[in-house]
């Protein structure tokens, strides 16, 4: 059973701990600009709401890349950018409607959420449980798949 | 049932893995008409600039990738199409029959009509021998005069920079990426790149291109810039010469239905040789975009093979550009629309413009410069025409909440 990241705002303190782990894990340095994962603050509403990739079924991302560099992980379900083929062209930063893939400036590669293998770090360092890596099915994701999948207008070919 | 698709970039390539997902046993031809492996011409600029080889710009990396798929790849120019007994003409005087066929043939520079453009030293930037070409041309501190500032002149702008060429740009349009940029946006790129030390003659054009040591381009102020080489980038059009003599309808490219079926039944169309539908005018246009080609592959193989099963909503036209490490993109209907609003905040001394164009209170279109986090979150508001409600008011207040108004009217989580 594949998991995914399972995220209720409800939980959420807005501690950005999320942001420094995925930072210090991919980047090797605590800088929330760098993290894949992004913590959205809604002062009105007094909410915070982290957001990162669904690992979405469609990956327009990996469709629109016209260098072949983000591929599925079969083991962990994540699309993974390989940044020896990335070329920095930065077409699935506009191709991904969540905008959840960003252009890195000084490696000049894109960035997204991997799973970090499948062991997310964001999931260890939240103190509410805010994030928790479950099994697929129980994610609130399902409406965001949803919503690509009406989007999108190719059911057939993503089989 | 024979598949051929003639055309070998992202469209023809999507479409040939498209339809080998659904159908596991038919004969799929892919014709791809120059002497390369599938390669991506986004990923030129790259080579040029030396960040990459050139197996680096290949479409697909994995050796023996087409052979494993069952899929033949062939090196040839289509030259005719004959509708009426099922058959492509190409250069080598072979015929093929198809049973379906896509024609994702791409499209071509233009070649501006001025004299000396056949000069040995003038040069498009759009093949991988072309790049061949420059590279070998495109020496340090050579001069270089690239003809037209526009997304293919901008895109390749960087690398002819990082190769320590002197280089003058000369745009007719009175600022950069006219089709991408508003005044005030194309203007602030501009400034960028000659503040990097790039001379930008916007609102210029070019008269003549003469032999003098070794190149002279002549300027209508009467200026004339010296020359090793001239890269030419004043647009592109569809590949459709080779339908001339068939019964096939074409306008600025191919037409198409919203199945991408021409008015031929058995023949699909896509990419950049296409006028498929666009998004936000329900027009059908030539978009000659990255992402519009894979699109339009993917559902003109489904189509193909499960028989116009899928509609095409529309492509949603769009750009990012990288130029000097200025990042500036633009969306669907960035210049507005009859009856709607707009915000646009402008930061001219650290180049950051961000315009957002509502209709109602949905969001049309956006054109930014150095605005890159969440990008794509315009894309989803846009094409998922998102109701903003209370946060059209917010977003004219402050535009960069766009991942904050997403997250609110389309997800529901905020």
């Amino acid at each position: 059973m594949q998991k995914a990241l399972l995220i209720d705002p409800d939980k959420c303190t807005g501690c950005l701990q999320c942001e420094l782990a995925c930072s210090y894990e991919h980047e090797g340095v605590f800088n929330p600009s760098k993290s894949r994962i992004r913590v959205f603050t809604f002062h009105q509403e007094g909410r915070f709401v982290p957001y990162t990739c669904t690992q979405c079924s469609e990956a327009w991302c990996q469709q629109a890349c016209p260098v072949d560099a983000i591929s599925l992980n079969t083991d962990t379900g994540a699309k993974e950018v390989s940044d020896s083929t990335c070329v920095g062209c930065k077409v699935c930063t506009i191709a991904c409607p969540f905008g959840t893939v960003n252009y890195n400036q000084v490696t000049g590669k894109v960035i997204k959420c991997d799973l970090c293998g499948g062991d997310p770090k964001c999931v260890s360092a939240c103190p509410t449980q805010a994030i928790v890596y479950v099994d697929a099915d129980q994610t609130g994701y399902e409406k965001m798949r949803q919503w690509a999948r009406e989007t999108d207008n190719n059911p057939a070919a993503s089989a | 049932m024979q598949y051929i698709i003639a055309g070998a970039g992202p469209a023809g390539v999507v479409a040939c893995e498209t339809i080998r997902k659904l159908d596991k046993k038919s004969a799929i031809i892919l014709i791809g008409a120059e002497p390369e492996p599938p390669y991506s011409r986004m990923a030129i600029p790259y080579l040029l600039s030396e960040k990459i080889a050139e197996q680096g710009t290949f479409l697909r990396k994995t050796a023996g990738y087409y052979e494993q798929l069952n899929i033949k790849l062939m090196h040839n120019r289509v030259t005719g199409l004959n509708t009426a007994n099922n058959s492509l003409q190409l250069d080598n005087g072979e015929q093929l029959e198809y049973d379906r066929l896509l024609l994702a043939t791409g499209a071509t520079p233009i070649n501006p009509a001025i004299p000396g453009v056949e000069l040995e030293g003038v040069r498009h930037c759009w093949t991988l021998e072309d790049a061949r070409n420059i590279a070998a041309m495109a020496k340090a501190d050579s001069s270089v005069v690239l003809m037209g500032a526009g997304f293919i002149g901008c895109i390749i702008l960087e690398s002819l920079v990082k190769r320590g060429v002197k280089l003058t740009v000369v745009e007719r349009g009175d600022r950069m990426v006219p089709r991408m940029m508003d005044d005030t946006a194309g203007n602030m790129l501009k400034e960028w790149c000659e503040d990097k030390g790039v001379r930008v003659l916007t609102s210029h054009s070019v008269t003549a291109i003469e032999k003098s040591d070794p190149l002279s381009v002549n300027l209508d102020s009467g200026e004339h810039l010296h020359a090793d080489l001239v890269i030419s980038a004043t647009g592109v059009r569809s590949n459709i010469d080779f339908l001339q003599q068939s019964e096939l309808e074409t306008d600025q490219g191919i037409l198409v239905n919203t199945f991408l079926q021409t008015s031929h039944p058995a023949v699909y169309a896509a990419g950049d040789a296409a006028q498929g539908r666009d998004f936000s005018t329900g027009e059908f246009t030539v978009q000659a975009i990255q992402p519009t080609a894979v699109e339009h592959g993917r559902i003109a193989a489904v189509n193909m093979v499960q028989d116009n099963c899928l509609t095409h909503q529309g492509s949603l036209n769009m750009n990012v550009l990288d130029t000097l490490g200025l990042i500036s993109s633009s969306f669907g209907q960035w210049m507005g629309v009859d009856g709607g609003d707009a915000v646009c905040i402008v930061d001219r001394g650290r180049y950051k413009y961000l315009n957002l164009q509502f209709k109602n209170d949905v969001l049309v279109g956006i054109s930014s410069l150095g605005h890159t986090e969440n990008i794509g979150v315009a894309r989803g508001l846009i094409r998922g025409q998102i109701s903003l409600g209370k946060w059209k008011q917010r977003l004219q207040r402050n535009p960069e909440r766009l991942m904050e108004a997403w997250l609110a009217c389309s997800m529901g989580i905020a």
